[in-house]
């Protein structure tokens, strides 16, 4: 517990508080400040990985988001997330972390014997066997790479955290709080901007924090914007894509340096943004050097080694080297000794540098013109190898047990890139920096090669100020900005020391130099080619290390300059994100909205089971004590309304008023049939068509007065029919003087059927004279029901003598209790979906299953509804061969030959063994007990009569049924008109 | 994301609105054959450039708008109302 | 050149792997060809490798303008079935499938084709239905599927929420021949088979136009000169509107985008290729071990070939609907291709306007499953100038006619397909 690791002084660590943490079962102890990473470097933890192929011992590489060995299994149980980054997960006490990817312990994992037989699993070997023989695919060989591959391992459990979701606008977004991001969003807020500063990390301040020196510009500037009102800073928030016109996404990490999220408290929030002018100041990710072993634990980022010393008090080897090739990484080697190590070498492929001069001074062993040419140690290192620049030759060894490496900077390009700017090679950086702006931003500081903290905070106020003017606002006044002195960061472009061993161009992914020239040599020249034959560049840190490493040795190999040879394309996310992040809180049972009717609540206290419509809730049936089971319980609903009276809500129909003088010019365009001969207070049956001539939905449609009609609309079709006649309207007859207004939550209904349906109504409804000769079927007319306006229908789905009742939604519980009060003497029962659906199976009406997009109106045995003459929506393309093809399957009824036997719907009709159509709806009947249903079948009108068998064999079942007319009950309707 | 400028909302997300298809074919007129309709519903110029296309302020004030969009950089360059015209460069 | 085998790794293995040669070789196009194909991903390259292997067609070019297999082919979610309902449908996706199953012995390159099996959940009765008549549709054709209840479901796919908050599971269609392969492979693979028997595949030359006489094709102008052909083949989905354009016609296409996203990789977790009942989501998981996910369009004609975060949102939420644990993953990275949706969600392969033109086309968002067959087909219907029955039903003019293959009623919508 004593971190032997961690310096006395210095840094962003507070000694004070002690984090006590476990990795891989062992307790240690950090400082809040800590990242896991520094915490287990503080504590002499060197090993704590194993990469993807050739399981081979890994250490902490880097100490930030580009990560790609410091992967964990974090938290346990439910919360456990695998693939987290010890570089960027901030020490909270009680952490438990566990290493992934290793069978047998970590420092013995048994799978690193795939490291022997390399030879033979380089890139792309797995597309070159295992072909034979075929079934061995499934059953041996893709289990055992199953196996082998991947990283961590999922929890499998629920995710027991919620997540929030937000929106936020602004004038400048400043992504990324370094020194440029800083000076950015102070000039930018200086206008009086609106600006939002967002960094992934929990500290602002970046590169600041390696800078004792400057601590007091970085707090004085952290507090100036505080206390801007217009400025919002943002720890913790990563930025993880750049989308059109301005829109950003990022994901703020809210409770992730927490145990757990305190009560109420979202884990992490996704962020919509959407902001005049962005200012990346995203910095640069430190670039690897592919050399022989590059990747023993102990081989380290120099930067990373700098920012562990400065940053969190931690000395990460007791014996340096440092691998550099550009003046500003020499500060990595004072920064370590400093914090009490010693240099043993630094090794520079370049002559002379005034940083070489000055560390010469410093009495460090400068090794010019050299490179490291390999690599000692097991699970640690132990030593490097010196050789001179381009000898070939391995040299002398040194031994060290930390090497770090400094190979040059990429500038972290991405979201310029996602933006859509392209990419612009650099000579003197070697590298990419953004291109041109397609979008309104504009990259600062170290993301776009201007490199220093001096100089990016001057770039990064200049953006900030040029943001904010071009956002709207006048220039503000300008702030101090950190004076330093400047180092040369241009790179010696050392890419690649060749020699015997492996050298990695990809670490996680194991994708050596050797894998990169082999795919060169196998054609995959190009650099999208050559990513996806050896996943380099793929892996969870998407190459932020490698991924130009390898470029510029397949560039080598091509003999083209690495500016030709290009980068894959980037894409979203800058660093992955938490898949319940990007879901936020509409998931479960918040996935979709609840849409309920004014009568739930009657519904729930009459009991009723409930069932899915759409986004609906609807009854399905409302079993009784005495009902042996759901069927009962249907069976028992639908003979109410056959011999008595049932009340159904119906509240879910469309309901759309048509009004205006052109309202019936417009409905017979839009229907099949003709409205405009309708007189008033009368309902019709319609047919709407789509365009291409099937059928789009049915409905009643009554007029109300000479230019106001009232449409309704299948449950499932309520918005696509609006839409279809509000585009109509707007795009084909703008001249129509035509209003439409959805009215469907305004008005809820209930259907009243059954031979005692008049007797109920005529207790409830005042103002009208219910005889069938004043209030015939298809009547309608405006009424007061049990003392609230309503509106009465004589129309019928059942096929019995059946009202429907709409009222204001807000009278509906009223209405229908009055009913239920009415009815009780003539045994009302109310009824759900299943009797709805069987009693219109018996009488023959279509529903959602014949109306299925597929069916024509002749299909459906509705083709005399088509009027000859006028035009109307579907009326041209309803006539092409393919759709009045007698061979067409037709609407039918069928009833199982043997009454027990079921049919179902969705089997098919076979005739001498050709399946010949479909059932479409099936139940059992009340009227003649058995199965019956209803079905589409080729020439059908002629096999009524005939004996053919719905098949399933899904279910293993032939069900010989009878073909007869869809209108079984009741077919000349005396009952409706009765 | 889309940002739609709706000419009687301000702009919105494209969240709001629903895309009803290229707004250069107009319905054929009633004495129009078959081919006339089918060229209206199926046939498309789908063009990789500029496009005037339909889009509904469905959750907003739910009238049909013309837009003039570029189908790659998905730009916005001109709105119109249904009964305006809008010109298509190129086209 | 050499084949691939497990003894040829091996000796190259000790060999430094010194000896590989290219793939498939990098021609100079020549001034004619007997048969030139339009597009270097799947489908173009299957057309040529099925010209050759199947009727002996070997004069061939593949033109691509930029890289093979960079379009659609790398960038979908990998799944592979036959589980379509109507049978012009089922019988060519189940024709593909077939040659799925065959498809690393005759291309001699492993496509990693792994027949895991895709589950359709359904969430209520009227899905259940049609899934019933879909699946029943698949038996009565010849085509394996099972219809599973709950405890089958749990048994494939342990992690899915039976009663996920809003729409419990009720089943699910499987078909347990289905699965998934490794994209890029399939092109690689169809590649290296095509150039072994003759093929020039030619990268990196744009087709610019069409050199037509009389209604008829005589050859393509590119950006590498012109080049010669009796018959021209097409198979650029999601640019074919600008090609038919230079060939003088409209087709019943419009391009949208369809997003796909993967996570980070990990150690098994998805066996089985399950879509989403209740929301418009598909997952299954890599051999590489990243979860590999989809959706909807996004919404609107594009061929931007990047999303819009609407829809992701969409995804990733009907993801944790489903499978709660999915919620402490990450993605890592998402992608866009642009689609040739068709005004009834089925395809083209046939003859066109242009005598001597032909096309695969409109293969909305299922056109990887359908590489193999598009090939076989398009192959058959270009060496035969007609079509095999198999597609018999999938031409231009079934809109003319009124015989569109509307699989699940959408309408003449190509956003809603």
């Amino acid at each position: 517990m004593t971190q032997p690791h961690r310096l006395a002084t210095g840094g962003h660590v507070d000694r004070a508080t002690r984090l006590s943490f476990s990795f891989d079962g062992r307790r240690y102890e950090g400082h809040a400040g800590d990242t896991l990473a520094s915490a287990l470097l503080a504590n002499g933890v060197r090993l704590v990985g194993r990469s993807f192929k050739y399981h081979r011992p890994r250490g902490i590489f880097s100490a930030g988001v580009e990560e790609p060995n410091a992967l964990v299994e974090l938290r346990e149980g439910a919360r456990r997330e695998p693939n987290t980054r010890a570089t960027v997960a901030e020490l909270f006490d009680g952490l438990s972390a566990t290493s992934q990817n290793r069978r047998g312990s970590l420092a013995f994992d048994w799978m690193a014997v795939n490291g022997l037989l390399s030879p033979w699993l380089g890139a792309g070997f797995y597309y070159k066997t295992f072909m034979w023989p075929a079934a061995f695919w499934e059953r041996v060989y893709e289990p055992m790479i199953r196996k082998a591959a991947g990283l961590g391992r999922a929890s499998r459990l629920p995710d027991p955290d919620h997540y929030d979701a937000a929106h936020a606008h602004c004038d400048v977004l400043v992504v990324g709080a370094g020194a440029a991001g800083l000076a950015a969003a102070r000039a930018a807020g200086a206008t009086g901007a609106r600006v939002i500063l967002m960094e992934q990390d929990f500290m602002l301040g970046g590169d600041l924090l390696n800078e004792p020196g400057l601590e007091a510009w970085r707090r004085e500037t952290v507090a100036a914007l505080a206390a801007m009102p217009e400025v919002t800073l943002m720890p913790r928030s990563t930025v993880f894509g750049f989308y059109d016109q301005g829109v950003l996404g990022a994901v703020e990490r809210l409770a992730d340096h927490l145990a757990e999220p305190p009560p109420h408290t979202p884990r992490q929030r996704y962020w919509t943004i959407r902001a005049k002018e962005v200012v990346l100041a995203t910095g640069a990710h430190e670039r690897l050097i592919a050399f022989p072993g590059n990747d023993r634990p102990g081989v380290m980022l120099a930067g990373a080694a700098r920012t562990y010393a400065r940053r969190y008090g931690v000395r990460a080897g007791e014996t340096a080297a440092l691998f550099a090739t550009h003046d500003g990484a020499y500060d990595a080697a004072f920064a370590i000794a400093e914090a009490g190590a010693r240099i043993a070498a630094i090794i520079d492929p370049r002559s002379d540098s005034a940083a070489m001069q000055r560390a010469r001074e410093a009495g460090f062993s400068v090794k010019a013109g050299s490179v490291v040419s390999g690599t000692m140690g097991g699970n640690a290192l132990r030593g490097i190898a010196i050789g001179a620049q381009g000898s070939g030759a391995r040299g002398d060894a040194v031994p060290v047990d930390l090497l770090m490496v400094a190979g040059g900077w990429n500038p972290a390009v991405h979201l310029a890139s996602m933006s859509g700017a392209a990419l612009a090679w650099d000579e003197a950086l070697h590298t990419f920096v953004p291109g041109t702006p397609v979008q309104r931003e504009r990259s600062a500081g170290a993301c776009r090669g201007v490199n220093g903290i001096g100089a990016a905070a001057a770039d990064g106020a200049a953006a900030g100020r040029d943001a904010a003017i071009a956002a709207g606002f006048a220039a503000g006044p300008d702030n101090t900005l950190p004076d330093t002195l400047a180092a040369d960061h241009c790179s010696y472009p050392v890419w690649e020391v060749k020699g015997r061993g492996k050298a990695f161009v990809d670490l996680q992914d194991d994708v050596t130099t050797n894998d990169i020239r082999l795919a060169h040599r196998e054609g995959f020249s190009h650099i999208e080619h050559a990513k996806r034959y050896t996943t380099h560049a793929m892996g969870t840190d998407q190459g932020k290390t490698g991924g130009i490493v390898g470029a510029a040795v397949l560039a080598e190999a091509r003999g083209e300059p690495v500016a030709k040879v290009g980068l894959p394309r980037f894409r979203p996310y800058t660093a992955p994100i938490a898949w319940g992040a990007m879901a936020g809180q509409e998931v479960g049972k918040h996935f979709q909205p609840v849409r309920r009717t004014s009568l739930h609540a009657v519904h729930d206290a009459a009991g009723a089971v409930w069932m899915d419509a759409g986004i609906w809730k609807r009854p399905a049936y409302y079993p009784k004590r005495e009902d042996a089971d759901a069927w009962a319980s249907v069976l028992r609903e639908a003979r109410a309304v056959r011999q008595r009276v049932g009340i159904c809500d119906v509240s879910t129909l469309g309901k759309i008023a048509v009004e205006g003088p052109d309202a019936a010019t417009f409905l017979d365009r839009v229907y099949a049939n003709t409205f405009s001969t309708l007189p008033v207070g009368r309902a019709r049956y319609g047919l709407m068509l789509r365009e291409d001539g099937i059928v789009f939905d049915d409905g009643t449609t009554s007029r109300i007065g000479p230019e106001r009609f009232f449409v309704t609309t299948t449950t499932a079709q309520a918005g696509p029919v609006m839409q279809h006649l509000e585009f109509h309207l707007a795009s084909a007859w703008p001249d129509l003087d035509v209003s439409l207004a959805s009215v469907t939550d305004q008005w809820a209904a209930v259907a009243i059927a059954g031979p005692k349906a008049r007797e109920v109504v005529a207790g409830m409804v005042e103002g009208i004279d219910l005889s069938n000769d004043a209030f015939p079927f298809m009547a309608v007319a405006d009424c007061i029901a049990a003392g609230v306006p309503a509106r009465l229908f004589r129309i019928s789905f059942s096929g019995e003598l059946a009202y429907e009742v709409a009222m204001p939604a807000g009278h509906a519980a009223h209405v229908w209790r009055a009913a239920m009060q009415v009815g009780a003497t003539h045994g009302i029962e109310p009824y759900g979906m299943e009797a709805l659906g069987l009693l219109r199976i018996e009488k023959g009406h279509v529903a959602g299953s014949e109306l299925n997009g597929q069916t024509t109106a002749h299909d459906l045995g509705l083709g005399r509804m088509l009027k000859k003459k006028g035009d109307f929506i579907g009326r041209v393309l309803a006539q092409r061969p393919g759709m009045t093809d007698p061979s067409r399957p037709r609407l039918v009824g069928l009833r199982s030959v043997d009454p027990r036997r079921q049919i179902r719907a969705g089997a098919h009709l076979l005739v001498d063994g050709r399946d010949q159509g479909w059932i479409t709806s099936a139940t059992q009947s009340v009227v003649d007990p058995g199965w019956i249903g209803l079905g589409m079948l080729r020439e059908g009108e002629a096999r009524i009569g005939s004996t053919i068998l719905a098949a399933n064999p899904l279910m293993g079942e032939e069900v010989p049924v009878r073909v007869v007319s869809p209108h079984g009950y009741d077919p000349e309707n005396r009952l409706v008109r009765a | 994301m889309l940002r739609i400028p709706c000419p009687h909302c301000g702009a919105r997300d494209e969240i709001e609105f629903t895309y009803r298809g290229d707004a250069t074919v107009a319905r054929p007129g009633p004495d129009a054959g078959v081919d006339a309709f089918h060229d209206y519903l199926y046939l498309r110029t789908n063009p990789r450039g500029w496009q005037a296309e339909w889009w509904q302020h469905s959750s907003g004030c739910r009238a049909f708008l013309k837009l003039l969009r570029h189908t790659v950089t998905h730009e916005i360059r001109a709105v119109a109302t249904a009964t305006e015209t809008l010109e298509v460069p190129g086209a | 050149m050499a084949r691939y085998s497990g003894l040829r790794i091996l000796g190259e293995g000790f060999r430094g792997n010194s000896g590989w040669q290219p793939a498939w070789r990098k021609p100079a196009p020549k001034a004619s060809y007997d048969v030139v194909v339009i597009g270097g991903g799947g489908h173009g390259l299957a057309t040529a490798f099925y010209l050759a292997e199947v009727h002996g067609i070997r004069n061939v070019a593949v033109l691509e303008r930029g890289l093979i297999g960079q379009g659609n082919t790398g960038r979908n979610t990998t799944i592979v079935r036959s589980n379509y309902m109507l049978p012009e449908n089922n019988n060519f996706y189940e024709h593909s499938l077939k040659l799925w199953e065959g498809l690393e012995q005759s291309l001699g390159y492993n496509v990693m084709m792994s027949q895991r099996g895709v589950i359709n959940l359904f969430h209520n009765d009227a899905q259940r239905n049609a899934a019933l008549r879909r699946g029943n549709s698949m038996r009565l054709n010849g085509i394996d599927a099972e219809i599973i209840d709950r405890e089958g479901v749990k048994a494939m796919c342990p992690i899915v929420d039976l009663d996920n908050g809003r729409y419990p599971v009720m089943g699910g269609l499987l078909q347990r021949r289905g699965g998934t392969a490794r994209h890029d492979a399939v092109a690689w693979g169809f590649a290296h088979a095509a150039d072994a028997r003759g093929v020039d595949i030619i990268e990196h030359c744009e087709v610019t136009g069409m050199i037509a006489e009389g209604g008829a094709i005589q050859g393509v102008r590119t950006s590498r000169g012109e080049i010669r052909a009796p018959k021209v083949g097409l198979a650029v989905a999601g640019h074919t509107s600008t090609l038919t354009e230079m060939a003088g016609f409209r087709v019943p296409i419009e391009t949208h985008l369809l997003q796909a996203f993967v996570s980070e990789g990990l150690k098994p977790l998805i066996d089985c290729v399950v879509t989403f009942g209740a929301g418009h989501f598909y997952v299954s998981q890599s051999d590489k071990g990243g979860l590999v996910f989809g959706g909807g369009l996004d919404g609107y004609p594009s061929y931007g070939q990047r999303g819009t975060l609407p829809e992701a949102e969409h995804v990733y939420a009907a993801g944790v609907s489903m499978i709660p644990a999915l919620g402490r993953l990450r993605g890592l990275r998402s992608w866009a291709g642009v689609m040739d949706m068709t005004p009834d969600g089925s395809f083209y392969i046939c003859k066109t306007p242009v005598q001597g033109l032909y096309m695969t086309a409109g293969w909305c968002y299922g056109g990887f499953k359908a590489t193999p067959g598009s090939g076989w087909c398009h192959a058959w219907t270009i060496a035969k100038d007609e079509p095999h029955r198999l597609n018999a039903a999938h031409t231009l003019d079934r809109f003319r006619e009124g015989r569109m293959l509307d699989e699940r009623g959408n309408g003449p919508f190509f956003w809603a397909q």
